[in-house]
């Protein structure tokens, strides 16, 4: 393995857990009570913002869902000003003003979470189509789950963004429910990739819990896409660890499939790859987690202790 | 000055913007070069490109998403939709994109896009292609509106909403398209948030926009004959809202008449009441009248269409009303 490649596999390992660790700490935080607000968490889902942010620079943006965190830390938001955000805080992403399902990093390409299922894909099309206006490479992403496929926006961005030929890259993280509605309830689809054929552009479903196999489909739709091939649609399948929001019973999944899932973890699986086919060593791997361990702590701290925003703040930034 | 009329004064502001800034571009339905609805930028495709003038689907989400988008990444985008009646199929990048995205992120963004819109009736265009649906945006943080009621405004605000670094809502009233008047030809801004007296009286003060503040102006001249001063306030801008002007001239006059072509039932007049009587109530000697459209759909038959509208006789009725 090339040195190149041993440090993107390496960024993908850190990267993952760097999510786990985040939302598993706003779990807990939330159930201890230090941490108050809606919170939709993304674990299980780490392999598809990893591999597929693994391919976007610096200058691609993406948009980002309810089920945000992930995305963020992968395309480099800072961990600290996202827990602030969290806490509430005038050092958040937001100033305390949007919590969980609105942070952005404009600096970083993360044209924002959103509260709305299924309104970051005509938002990207936009973000893509300013980038072939300005005559840039840069492409965009948009990550949306299984049941944003079903919202009108879907069929319009996509459309638009293929007989405008954007670069924009479509990515469904299908994790099987939609809120608490079942794929196969809400989708007479067997797969989401197969829509792509409606629209004549490439549709290719991988597993996504399964980071180098995101990354490898991930790679072929951003560069078609930065070479002026216009956009396609990627579909993973996934798991998501826990319910809907945090509360979330869960009554709707079958206890069966959930422990079938939890075999199928994207971060020992990767973890396992790594250290099996030698491309790093069990004192690199417990490296990173040492390192991805303290940043959460650290982000906590500052997030906890960071002052609370001033009454004033709500009417800041709403004009210019 | 020239003479234009509403349609070629859009044209003018556009073709000036766009001159003046590469990133100032519009996107809509029908903006070719063979199809446009109302004409309004006609000539700008063979001047500037499909690039900058784009034809898009019919997908208001996806239109007023990409404008979102866009705006985001840098650009100006002018988002036009003919129909104020059509923003039901884009409520969402309206009210929960376009009019929070800034706030929401904590100012990380500006969002300089126009929404250049239509509203209005009476071309027998019945209830979904006639309507005034101002008070949806009013009632927005986040976005301004404005409504301008002749040419000239039609070019000045649409300048200045291109040139303003927030989201600008300005509709034009479809009945007005056709409106000749003296427009000054160059680089013409009138301000945003600033209303304008139209005519000055002392007797009472209407306070309207659009294409009714036409039909106030008509109802003044009608009661000046019977020696009635009547002083006509154009809002011009409903957010932000001039509050100011409405003052001073109820200082003058003492007493209110509000006119709009929107139904009355929690309209734009609502709030224009509201605001005097919590914060000048003592200027009025009278109570207020407002003269909207009654609280019903918009018909086809030209007959009731015509009498669902304010027009100068209901006007002036409601001026003498208060006298």
């Amino acid at each position: 393995m090339r040195k190149e490649d041993k440090e993107i596999m390496l960024k993908i390992y850190r990267t993952m857990l760097t999510i786990r660790t985040f939302e598993e700490k706003a779990r807990s935080l939330v159930l201890e009570g230090r941490m108050y607000g809606a919170l939709h968490l993304y674990s299980g889902e780490e392999a598809i913002a990893a591999g597929v942010c693994s391919c976007l620079r610096d200058t691609d943006c993406v948009t980002s869902t309810h089920r945000g965190h992930g995305h963020c830390i992968a395309k480099g938001a800072e961990t600290k000003r996202m827990m602030a955000e969290l806490f509430g805080r005038v050092t958040g992403y937001s100033k305390g003003k949007g919590g969980s399902m609105h942070i952005a990093d404009m600096a970083k390409g993360v044209i924002g979470a959103n509260g709305i299922v299924g309104a970051g894909l005509p938002i990207a099309a936009g973000v893509g189509f300013a980038q072939k206006y300005n005559g840039e490479d840069n492409v965009t992403v948009a990550f949306f789950g299984d049941g944003a496929t079903n919202r009108g926006t879907f069929h319009e961005s996509i459309n638009m963004a293929a007989s405008q030929m954007l670069p924009v890259i479509y990515v469904c993280e299908n994790n099987n429910y939609a809120m608490a509605t079942s794929f196969p309830y809400h989708s007479h689809n067997k797969t989401i990739a197969q829509r792509a054929q409606a629209y004549d552009i490439p549709g290719v479903a991988a597993d996504g819990n399964d980071a180098e196999a995101v990354r490898a489909a991930a790679l072929e739709a951003v560069e078609r896409a930065r070479a002026g091939g216009g956009p396609s649609l990627l579909e993973f399948r996934t798991w998501r660890h826990h319910g809907h929001f945090l509360n979330d019973q869960q009554k709707y999944k079958d206890p069966k499939d959930q422990e079938y899932w939890l075999t199928q973890d994207p971060i020992p699986r990767f973890e396992k790859a790594l250290l099996e086919s030698g491309t790093a060593s069990q004192a690199e791997v417990d490296s990173v987690k040492a390192d991805v361990i303290e940043e959460i702590e650290e982000a906590v701290r500052f997030g906890e202790s960071s002052p609370q925003p001033a009454f004033e703040v709500i009417f800041e930034d709403l004009y210019v | 000055m020239a003479i234009m009329n509403t349609r070629q004064a859009i044209q003018s502001a556009m073709d000036i913007e766009m001159s003046r800034d590469p990133k100032v571009f519009v996107i809509g339905e029908d903006v070719s070069r063979n199809g446009c609805s109302f004409g309004q930028f006609n000539g700008l495709p063979d001047k500037f490109g499909d690039k900058r003038v784009v034809n898009a689907p019919l997908s208001e989400a996806a239109i007023t998403g990409v404008g979102m988008g866009a705006a985001a990444y840098g650009l100006r985008p002018v988002v036009n939709h003919d129909f104020i009646d059509f923003l039901g199929c884009c409520f969402d990048e309206i009210l929960n994109q376009i009019a929070k995205l800034r706030w929401m992120m904590g100012g990380q963004m500006i969002v300089p896009l126009t929404l250049n819109i239509f509203c209005g009736g009476g071309g027998g265009s019945a209830s979904q292609h006639s309507q005034s649906l101002e008070v949806f945006f009013t009632h927005m943080p986040g976005i301004k509106v404005v409504m301008p009621s002749n040419p000239a405004d039609s070019k000045g605000l649409l300048a200045s909403a291109i040139r303003d670094d927030n989201p600008v809502m300005i509709i034009h009233n479809r009945g007005l398209i056709g409106m000749e008047r003296e427009v000054p030809e160059g680089e013409y801004l009138v301000p945003i948030g600033k209303a304008e007296v139209a005519r000055e009286g002392s007797d009472v003060t209407v306070v309207s926009y659009s294409r009714t503040l036409n039909y106030c102006l008509e109802a003044a001249d009608d009661l000046a004959k019977e020696g009635i001063a009547v002083e006509v306030v154009d809002l011009r801008s409903l957010v932000p809202l001039d509050k100011e002007s409405i003052f001073k001239s109820l200082e003058k006059t003492s007493r209110l008449v509000i006119a709009h072509e929107a139904v009355g039932n929690s309209g734009f007049g609502a709030e224009i009441a509201a605001v005097v009587a919590e914060e000048a109530m003592d200027l009025l000697d009278a109570p207020i009248r407002r003269v909207t459209a009654p609280f019903t759909h918009i018909p086809y038959n030209r007959e009731m269409e015509r009498a669902m509208y304010p027009d100068r006789e209901k006007i002036a009725s409601a001026i003498k009303s208060i006298l």
